[in-house]
């Protein structure tokens, strides 16, 4: 009963909303869990395996977006890409870039951003690892990099799951960074976490509506795919 | 030849612990290193395979410096040894094919792997994984996998400290044949003294980081002096006494053998030590079984 006439509540205004901004941030969600992907395995093998006096300082800067606000991220980022700086200046004069109000701008704030939601689980993962195995490899003459490859990755998936799927729900979850360094322009900056605020701002409540439960359902999604999986595969595992 | 002369300082939680030493290791040999717990044995096989740095002193494999002190050290890739870890270390997500493949070097030919998995006897095993391995098929595919790349150094830690005598004595003649077999220099950690006197013509005995003796088996036990041409090691497992007479229960190999003894002998005997049993004045029978 209850769940009818909240499909008739939704159907009413369904094709009046504004797909867009659903798929800018599933579009920058994609493009930033695979680019921190790739950064992230060398940086959390680095700071798994080093026995370096600045490894607390390391591992201090992956955690900050965790604890700093987003608003803090975002205006540093913002006065570093502006154009009136150094090396805004240079960016935008060498390679015609500007990351301020651009979608290239919130892909990099969102590696930041979501940086230690990739390496912690990579990190972790690393390290419990035997460090026998990586030792075992350099002693076979195997390089870093193909002991990462062949050895460590494939025995952490749901290490690696778990880094992607956070990355990525996390990156869909973005505001307050978008907000700072993005602005809301249609089709390039306008996420959906921000259409939600506008449509608010304007009073559309029944679009807020609908925007927060298409994200509610994708985010509710992913996460349960993520439990179930790795619950399987550590139940099949004989430790 | 080796020659080991280095000093390195490990920092482990409370107390500092230093290895220290200088000797000779001849190519070709069956080398055991030998004492107790914490006295640097691992450290030493992990200071020739590149897995710790020496704070003096260098590491000579025949007259090539695989290490100088802040000069030059090679590192465990560029090393080449061959080595079996004490857990094995065997790679979980491959088959036992596929950790011997594993090994090979990038233009090697893979018909060594079919020789060393017949010789091995490995050949029911090679779609399985590790975690579904025995102890004895796990060091067995370890040694074999140790072999691959034909290093000339072999380093074994503890390999067969897991197994029961049964597997021990089969896993001793593997490594015994593929030593001869493959021309290798040896260098085997282990506390089981049967062992030992079993496998090896040269002995370190290590305590506290230091050589306390060097040499061949006998000479190190110090068993020169009995001239006897049957000799057994054992373990006591029970001193009994009836009136005047009293029997010590020794356990060789798999068999238990009573022993009698007199009072002198007894009293400073207690079970768990490790004895020397030898006759000199008879001759044993021999009879065959098969």
């Amino acid at each position: 009963m209850l769940f009818m006439r909240w499909s008739r509540l939704t159907k009413s205004y369904w094709h009046m909303i504004d797909f867009e901004p659903i798929l800018v941030s599933l579009k920058l969600a994609a493009i930033t869990t695979l680019l921190l992907l790739i950064i992230a395995i060398p940086l959390a093998f680095y700071v798994s395996q080093t026995k370096s006096k600045f490894k607390p300082v390391w591992e201090t800067f992956v955690s900050m977006p965790l604890v700093l606000p987003p608003t803090v991220i975002g205006f540093y980022l913002l006065v570093a890409f502006s154009p009136n700086n150094a090396f805004g200046n240079f960016l935008k004069d060498t390679f015609d870039l500007q990351l301020v109000f651009s979608f290239e701008g919130l892909v990099i704030a969102s590696i930041v951003y979501s940086l230690p939601f990739m390496v912690h689980p990579i990190q972790s993962g690393f390290q419990n690892v035997p460090k026998s195995l990586v030792e075992m490899s350099y002693v076979l003459g195997k390089s870093k990099f193909k002991t990462i490859q062949k050895v460590l990755l494939p025995n952490i998936k749901p290490s690696l799951l778990t880094g992607i799927v956070l990355t990525f729900a996390h990156t869909i979850g973005e505001f307050g960074v978008v907000l700072m360094i993005g602005g809301n322009i249609p089709g390039s900056t306008r996420v959906a976490s921000i259409a939600i605020y506008d449509e608010v701002e304007s009073l559309n409540y029944d679009a807020a509506n609908t925007y927060s439960l298409i994200l509610f359902g994708i985010t509710f999604a992913i996460l349960l795919s993520v439990y179930l999986i790795n619950g399987r595969t550590y139940k099949n595992r004989i430790v | 030849m080796i020659h080991l002369n280095f000093d390195i300082t490990l920092n482990g939680g409370s107390q500092n612990f230093q290895l220290a030493l200088n000797t000779f290791i001849k190519k070709g040999s069956f080398t055991t290193i030998y004492g107790p717990s914490g006295s640097g044995k691992t450290t030493l096989l992990r200071c020739i395979a590149g897995l710790e740095t020496p704070q003096n002193g260098f590491i000579k494999i025949e007259d090539i410096a695989w290490f100088q002190v802040s000069k030059i050290n090679f590192t465990p890739q560029k090393r080449g040894v061959g080595y079996v870890f004490q857990d094995y270390a065997l790679f979980p997500n491959m088959t036992v094919r596929e950790n011997l493949e594993y090994a090979l070097k990038s233009n090697q030919n893979s018909k060594i792997l079919d020789e060393l998995i017949e010789i091995m006897e490995l050949k029911p095993l090679t779609n399985t994984k590790p975690e579904t391995l025995s102890g004895g098929q796990k060091q067995r595919v370890a040694l074999a996998r140790a072999l691959v790349q034909k290093p000339k150094i072999l380093l074994l830690d503890e390999p067969l400290s897991a197994l029961d005598a049964e597997i021990k004595s089969k896993l001793q003649d593997y490594i015994l044949k593929l030593h001869e077999k493959y021309e290798l220099t040896t260098l085997l950690v282990t506390h089981d003294i049967s062992e030992i006197l079993r496998m090896s013509d040269h002995i370190i005995e290590l305590k506290d980081g230091k050589v306390l003796k060097e040499g061949a088996p006998k000479e190190v036990f110090g068993h020169t002096e009995i001239n006897s041409n049957f000799q057994f090691t054992g373990t006591v497992l029970d001193i009994s006494s009836e009136d005047f007479i009293h029997f010590i229960t020794v356990k060789i190999g798999q068999n238990n053998v009573k022993v009698v003894a007199d009072k002198e002998e007894i009293s400073n005997l207690k079970p768990g030590d490790t004895v020397l049993l030898s006759s000199k004045a008879f001759n044993p029978i021999i009879q065959k079984m098969n």
